[in-house]
């Protein structure tokens, strides 16, 4: 089975690290993983996207032209890929920043969150939105199992960010109920 | 210790070089590769090295020299123009025997170019690129466990043949994260009884390339002429990925292989009968794995992101009358697993 | 009403891809009003270093030639003489110009070559991500200079006005800064004065300008410019430090 997701955003918003952290717990499962960033003269505060495949087999192409998922953390990085989602695929999309209504495909599934309110008002944690959207993404998809990427979180973090590993925890608890429950 | 761990290709090629026992870095900054100096000016010193930002790719490349003619294992990094400027050295180096690693992390050109991903240096990589009569060996990793293992495979080899190798990536290879494991074994060192380490007990050395007596440089020429036969014979690496009865072999290197084993998935989902072959040393050129498939596939298709370069090297080694196609992407662009499946088909119909 | 702040004839108008706080704009305008001042824009050829100021040619209206990282000095000779008549000049930055670029710059002031030499010194290097440059001050962090630029290993910050004033070709070696009002304007006066130089055909000139890179000084643009005036003017003080009279030269 292959699994292939691009995550896009803006430089600042974490989506390189939840990219990094989906393909860490990927890889503690024994799994084949690439994570590739996009790169490029972007100043700050452009435009960052990257691309997670995950496999049993040896993974070819670490880019992927028509990924089974996208998360998008903005507007732009929502128009950038939206038409590129295979059909029947998931997108998962912060709606603090992006409209999900934009899509305008009804042969994707679509799941809209709140990211930055949710981080900001309930968790007061503004930095990890980026957090409770991948753990929506992580319980729609199954890409990765849920449990084992808390698990992960302390060997994933530098001893220096130890301290960061509960608040990113109960982002992630967070994204999954609002995945599983809607709210 | 045979745990995985999540690396960036340049990063991984960094760490390669300090398992290789390289303790000495020159390097000027360019992108796409400044993770390699970056990294290792804070880890080189870390180790007991010595990592010096040189004022430019000249500097870088002659600091190379002095460090390999005292004897010491040691590396530079660069890109496109940087590489161009180091070609003087490498010739000096070749010319002089001197072992060491070059990283090019290419870009596009000609010029200051794009940053983007590209094979366009294939050419200089591998005709050696200076003046003068001489090679590189060339080394081309395709995931980030080559990027730390043929760097290592670099610095033995760079010593075994006294002669500068170049490890060949782009940004995709250096950019992307996948899982590796990093060896404990120790790396294959050799004795350096030529180096300069002050004449105290022996006779002066000396280190050179210049031979003006008659006769004397086609002798040392020839030298160097069998050294490259016998490294051809002996450390050649390719990775052949065949089908018996395979109707069509594709061929491609570095990150552009990686596209490729994509695309023959899907080919081989379809039924169509494919066999891959990778190159992994660029020079010495694996001309007798190509010619050994070439006997039983008619046809051939390689796959650069380039105007079209190794393409000659293939068709120089095919078997008579073999068909070799080419699906070329320069300045950046990144061929498509769809795009080369639709040229596989192309090719059979 | 009288119109006090016009954009310069020279200067094209779009906006800059430099980021928050960058000095590039601000020097480029001094550029573009020094040689709308002479009316010489149809007369001047550009040549662009290697560094965020390589998009020169997006921002002023006057011919110009991209050279190789640190080589514009080579180029720029090359133009000049066979353009003797025409304003040429080269817009580099501190990697560009006192790093990989030393050689060029200063053979092309010791020939006496009579264009007009804009160093950008912002102490790093931009384009590339914050390395450490031949200008970064002792115990700047940079990404290539983790622990703080230390002299036992990086040496020290080389003064690029004062070590060309020495070479009996330069006709004008200033530095200036463009942090406040009162330099600002001292900069203006010096951009200028050394395109009047070389108009006169005085020979070399050279304008070092003390500029703020806040995004690879990890400051705010306020903060950055605080630094110029607090740690980057008592290393590398402002003034002329040679300038020909029209007599000595003639
Ligand atoms: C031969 C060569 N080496 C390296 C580079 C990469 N490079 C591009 S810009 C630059 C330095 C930029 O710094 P600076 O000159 O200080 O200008 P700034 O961006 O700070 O304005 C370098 C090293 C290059 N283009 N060519
Ligand atoms: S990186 Fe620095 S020099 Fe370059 S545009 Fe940004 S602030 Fe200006």
């Amino acid at each position: 089975m292959l699994y292939d997701v691009i995550m896009a955003g803006f430089g600042g918003q974490g989506v390189l690290l939840i990219g990094d952290l989906l393909a860490f717990a990927a890889m503690r499962e024994g799994r084949q993983v690439t994570w590739m960033p996009a790169y490029g003269v972007e100043m700050r505060g452009g435009a960052a996207n990257c691309t997670v495949i995950i496999s049993d087999r040896k993974i070819g192409s670490p880019l992927s032209v028509e990924p089974a998922a996208l998360i998008a953390m903005s507007q732009p990085g929502l128009v950038k890929f939206r038409e590129r989602v295979r059909p029947g695929g998931l997108m998962v999309i912060n709606t603090s920043l992006a409209d999900p209504e934009s899509v305008a495909r009804n042969d994707v599934e679509v799941v809209g969150l709140p990211a930055n309110e949710i981080a900001t008002e309930e968790l007061n944690d503004p930095k990890n939105a980026n957090m409770v959207v991948l753990g929506a993404f992580i319980t729609k998809s199954g890409a990765v199992s849920f449990e084992k990427t808390l698990d992960s979180l302390s060997a994933f973090l530098p001893p220096e960010r130890q301290r960061l590993a509960e608040g990113i925890a109960r982002a992630l608890q967070r994204g999954k109920l609002f995945a599983q429950e809607g709210r | 210790m045979e745990e995985r761990i999540m690396l960036k290709g340049s990063v991984a090629l960094a760490e390669g070089a300090l398992t290789a026992g390289c303790r000495y870095y020159f390097g000027y900054p360019i992108t796409p590769q400044n993770d390699i100096p970056e990294y290792l000016s804070l880890h080189m010193p870390e180790r007991g090295g010595v990592f010096i930002q040189a004022e430019s790719e000249v500097a870088s490349i002659n600091m190379l020299l002095g460090a390999a003619a005292a004897g010491a294992r040691a590396m530079t990094s660069s890109s496109g123009p940087g590489i161009s400027l180091m070609q003087e050295g490498l010739s000096y180096m070749a010319g002089s025997e001197l072992p060491c690693v070059v990283v090019n992390i290419t870009r596009s050109g000609p010029g200051l170019g794009g940053i983007s991903p590209t094979q366009g240096d294939y050419k200089q990589a591998t005709c050696g690129g200076g003046h003068g009569d001489y090679y590189l060996i060339v080394l081309a990793p395709s995931s980030v466990q080559e990027m730390y293992d043929l760097t290592i495979r670099g610095f033995e080899l760079a010593d075994k043949y006294r002669n500068p190798v170049m490890i060949l990536g782009d940004a995709i290879l250096g950019q992307m994260k996948e899982p590796v494991t990093l060896r404990d074994a120790k790396p294959v060192t050799y004795d350096k009884p030529w180096a300069l380490t002050g004449p105290k007990g022996r006779k002066p050395q000396l280190v050179k390339s210049l031979y003006l007596k008659d006769g004397e440089m086609e002798v040392h020429n020839w030298k160097l002429a069998e050294k490259y036969r016998r490294l051809a014979e002996e450390d050649t690496m390719v990775e052949v990925d065949e089908d018996a009865d395979a109707d069509i072999a594709v061929v491609a290197y570095g990150s552009c292989a990686r596209i490729v084993i994509s695309a023959v998935e899907m080919a081989r989902e379809e039924g169509i009968r494919v066999s891959r072959i990778r190159p992994i040393t660029l020079y010495p050129f694996p001309s007798g794995e190509i010619r050994r498939v070439s006997e039983k596939v008619g046809r051939f298709l390689t796959v650069e992101m380039n105007t079209g370069q190794m393409v000659r090297d293939v068709r120089l080694s095919v078997a008579p009358g073999c068909d070799v196609r080419l699906l070329a992407r320069p300045g950046g662009a990144i061929p498509t697993p769809q795009q080369i499946l639709a040229e596989i088909r192309k090719a059979l119909e | 009403m009288k119109q006090v702040f016009k954009r310069p004839e020279t200067l094209i108008k779009t906006t800059t891809h430099f980021c928050p706080g960058c000095h590039h704009g601000t020097v480029h305008r001094l550029v573009a009003e020094a040689i709308d001042r002479l009316g010489v824009r149809e007369d001047t050829i550009g040549v662009a270093g290697v560094g965020c100021g390589v998009f020169l040619y997006d921002y002023l209206a006057v011919d110009v030639c991209e050279a190789p990282h640190g080589r514009a000095p080579a180029v720029a000779t090359g133009i000049k003489r066979v353009n003797p008549e025409k304003i040429v000049f080269t817009y580099q930055g501190d990697g560009d110009l006192a790093s990989i670029g030393m050689s060029e710059v200063v053979h092309t002031a010791n020939r006496g070559e009579n264009i007009t030499v804009i160093f950008v010194n912002n102490s790093v290097y931009g384009m590339t991500g914050g390395q450490m440059a031949p200008t970064t001050l002792l115990g700047q962090q940079t990404t290539t200079s983790p622990r703080g630029r230390d002299f036992h290993y990086d040496g020290y910050p080389i003064r690029m006005a004062e070590m060309l004033a020495t070479l009996e070709g330069v006709a004008f070696a200033a530095r200036v800064a463009v942090d406040k009002p009162a330099n600002l304007r001292k900069a203006k006066q010096a951009v200028n004065t050394a395109f009047e130089m070389q108009a006169k055909n005085m020979g070399f000139t050279f304008v070092e300008l003390l500029s703020a890179c806040p995004t690879n000084w990890y400051m705010t643009p306020l903060a950055a410019l605080r630094r110029i005036e607090e740690e980057m003017i008592p290393y590398y003080p402002l003034g002329i430090f040679r300038q020909r009279k029209a007599a000595d030269y003639l």
